[in-house]
């Protein structure tokens, strides 16, 4: 007999409009001078000239503060290239190269772009030079890309910046961060959602241990054995401890508030388990009273197809028999 | 200094593996090391382990592998974000302490589950390196060119190592890539990320690995042939990927002296290159000579699963030892863009 495959499931880590970041003096001269146009380094402590600058020094830790112009024309001292451009990650849309670029009056490289045609254009000790952006923002894109420069070619300025800008300096950036991940349950949770789809509830034990494991997880917390033994347990349990939300619009599953979740201990199970209680007011919750699930009308492999848990009427539990799990 | 021993090691590898989840990943190399130590779990004094939550893309989902682990009764317990290599440095230092005198150390990653070279991306300078996501291969691939540039490592040079960790790798049941191969071959084959071609890269890998280690009072009782720790430390790079002379691996230098590996007399070498220049940038930091075998598993080339890859390094090196086919070996971890953090770890038999 061979079980269904384990349940997968896309998941995005993004934080909705970007992640913002504060970015102290060193990176502000350097963003405030892409935006103005202008590459601007460090003198670091042995005399070299570092971009982008660090407010210290990477060597001996020693505070930086002799900022230095440099550029606007480089070379190349290192490159790679990126046949197929991610959507959303890189602001270039045709195929490009990444590169160590050293700008003129720098004596170290910088991670930035080259927009070239093809692979066969780029080489070690190549002359380029900064492509701006019309719209510069204070972000390291507003140096859109590095470009080969011909000999006795002088880089033109940037030109105006067309963005509306305070001239302050910049503070702060916003970047966009995802991920996409696809996510797989395993076998001993997916068995456990499967069953939320059957109207059961199916939780797991080790051989050697009568503990019951709801949701199971594939092993035994306490001894790490895998916990091979299926055991269904009951829809009716026991409030061992509980929560009154006030927070409105939590999630779009969350009920108006105020309202319970509560940690039930389902009868035959070992680990309390997470629900909300519905069916009498919030202040009349407590501890050691008698829940039964109330199912949804259509049953879905995930926390959906329990509703909430109401009082089943049962006279409330005596705190021993879940004083181990409150 | 207490004599500390590796006494029992177990991995597991695959190469995309959607049917377990993390726990059910972990737990048989945590079973299977501690049952291979000889020691009873809650005699184990200390367990730690290494892993990265955005590999799994939750936050604080390490606590989760512990269900792996047996914890309970509570167990003296830490974590290190960082290939679990680490671990095993923190798990050395607790046992210099005399604090504690075994320890278990685990390492596991599912780098299947996103992209993850985009993920190490993050790991770079947030605000003038990581906004323009060059991945972990494209500033692996500007290393490489820096070392071309230099005039002393050709594309040959990559492929001979491709072609020997592929061909070694055909005998290591933990490998996910492995081939017959020689260097003509593989340099018929097209440059995927310029200098590189995708033999010159680690292969995306899922794994797990766990490690037991014992001060000599009880390694002595219980593991017929320890694998000694002679040396270990590590060292990191400067942040910034520009003011790093790319052409050398001055952190995997000053470990190895402090390790005591300049020395050399190694059988073995198990280097944690993720890229085949790694390898010849870490054997010349090393100072290895032509006697010592370059990893025989066939090395991270063959199976690289992040955060438990650096650790069966010396997973590896320890199974030799108390296989008795070597008497001595050198296993390296690394972390971060470029070879940024480096670990290296002195093993010996008797």
């Amino acid at each position: 007999m061979t079980s269904p495959p384990p349940l997968i499931e896309q998941h995005v880590l993004e934080y909705p409009g970007g992640y913002t970041r504060s970015v102290g003096t060193a990176v502000s001269r350097y963003l405030t001078g892409l935006r103005d146009g202008v590459i601007v380094g460090v003198r670091i402590g042995d005399g070299r000239v570092m971009v982008p600058p660090t407010e210290y020094d990477p060597e001996t830790g020693a505070a930086l503060d002799e900022y230095v112009e440099v550029g606007p024309a480089g070379t190349v001292v290192a490159w790679t290239w990126v046949s197929e451009p991610r959507s959303g990650k890189h602001h270039l849309t045709k195929p490009f190269a990444f590169a160590l670029v050293r700008p003129d009056g720098a004596d170290v490289p910088m991670v930035h772009v080259v927009d070239v045609a093809a692979a066969d254009e780029m080489a070690v000790g190549m002359r380029v030079m900064p492509r701006w952006a019309s719209e510069r923002v204070g972000y390291v894109t507003d140096l859109d890309a590095w470009v080969p420069i011909s000999d006795g070619e002088t880089p033109s300025a940037a030109a105006v910046n067309t963005a509306e800008v305070s001239g302050e300096p910049v503070t702060g950036i916003t970047v966009p961060i995802r991920l996409e991940y696809e996510i797989n349950a395993g076998r001993a949770p997916s068995k456990y959602l499967r069953s939320l789809a059957e109207h059961k509830i199916i939780g797991q034990r080790a051989v050697d241990s009568d503990k019951v494991y709801v949701p199971p997880r594939g092993s035994d917390p306490t001894t790490g054995a895998p916990t091979t033994i299926e055991v269904e347990v009951s829809d009716v349990g026991t409030v061992t401890t509980f929560c009154v939300v006030n927070l409105p619009g939590l999630s779009e599953f969350a009920p108006e508030v105020p309202f319970v979740c509560a940690q039930i201990l389902l009868d035959g199970s070992n680990t309390p388990w997470f629900g909300l209680v519905q069916g009498l007011p919030a202040d009349e919750v407590r501890m050691g009273l008698r829940v039964q699930a109330v199912w949804a009308d259509v049953l879905v492999p995930d926390a959906r197809s329990i509703k909430w848990f109401e009082p089943n009427g049962e006279p409330d539990a005596p705190y021993d028999t879940y004083r181990e799990y409150a | 200094m207490r004599d500390v021993a590796v006494i029992s090691f177990a991995q597991e590898t695959a190469v995309k593996d959607r049917e377990r989840n993390e726990v059910e990943f972990i737990s048989p190399v945590v079973r299977d090391a501690v049952a291979g130590s000889g020691i009873a779990r809650h005699d184990i004094g200390f367990t730690i382990s290494g892993s990265c939550d955005y590999l799994s893309g939750g936050p604080f989902t390490f606590v989760q592998g512990l269900d792996a682990a047996g914890a309970w009764p509570p167990v003296k317990e830490s974590h290190v974000e960082m290939d679990a290599a680490w671990a095993l440095y923190e798990a050395w230092v607790a046992i210099q302490t005399g604090d504690v005198d075994s320890a278990l150390i685990y390492g596991f990653g599912k780098s299947s589950l996103t992209d993850i070279h985009e993920v190490i991306t993050l790991q770079t300078d947030p605000y003038t390196v990581a906004p323009l996501w060059p991945s972990m291969v494209d500033l692996a691939a500007l290393q490489a060119s820096a070392l071309f540039a230099e005039g002393d490592v050709t594309e040959r040079d990559l492929a001979e190592v491709a072609a020997r960790s592929r061909r070694d790798a055909c005998a290591n049941p933990f490998a996910v890539v492995s081939e017959e191969v020689d260097a003509d071959t593989l340099l018929g084959r097209p440059v995927t990320h310029a200098p590189l071609r995708d033999s010159d890269i680690a292969p995306v890998t899922d794994g797990a690995a766990a490690i037991v280690i014992a001060a000599a009072e009880v390694a002595h009782d219980v593991c017929a042939r320890p694998a000694w720790i002679r040396g270990i430390d590590h060292r990191v790079d400067a942040p910034h990927i520009g003011v790093r002379d790319l052409t050398t691996s001055a952190s995997t230098r000053r470990a190895g002296e402090e390790a005591g590996a300049l020395q050399g007399g190694f059988d073995v070498a198990e280097l944690h290159a993720q890229f085949s220049h790694d390898e010849l940038l870490l054997r010349a930091a090393l100072g290895l000579s032509a006697e010592t075998a370059i990893n025989p598993s066939g090395g991270a080339l063959g199976a690289n699963p992040l955060m438990a890859s650096g650790l069966i390094r010396i997973g590896e090196v320890f199974r030799r030892i108390n296989a008795g086919e070597i008497g001595r070996g050198l296993a390296h971890a690394t972390q971060g863009p470029c070879l940024q953090q480096n670990l290296v770890c002195i093993l010996e038999g008797e």
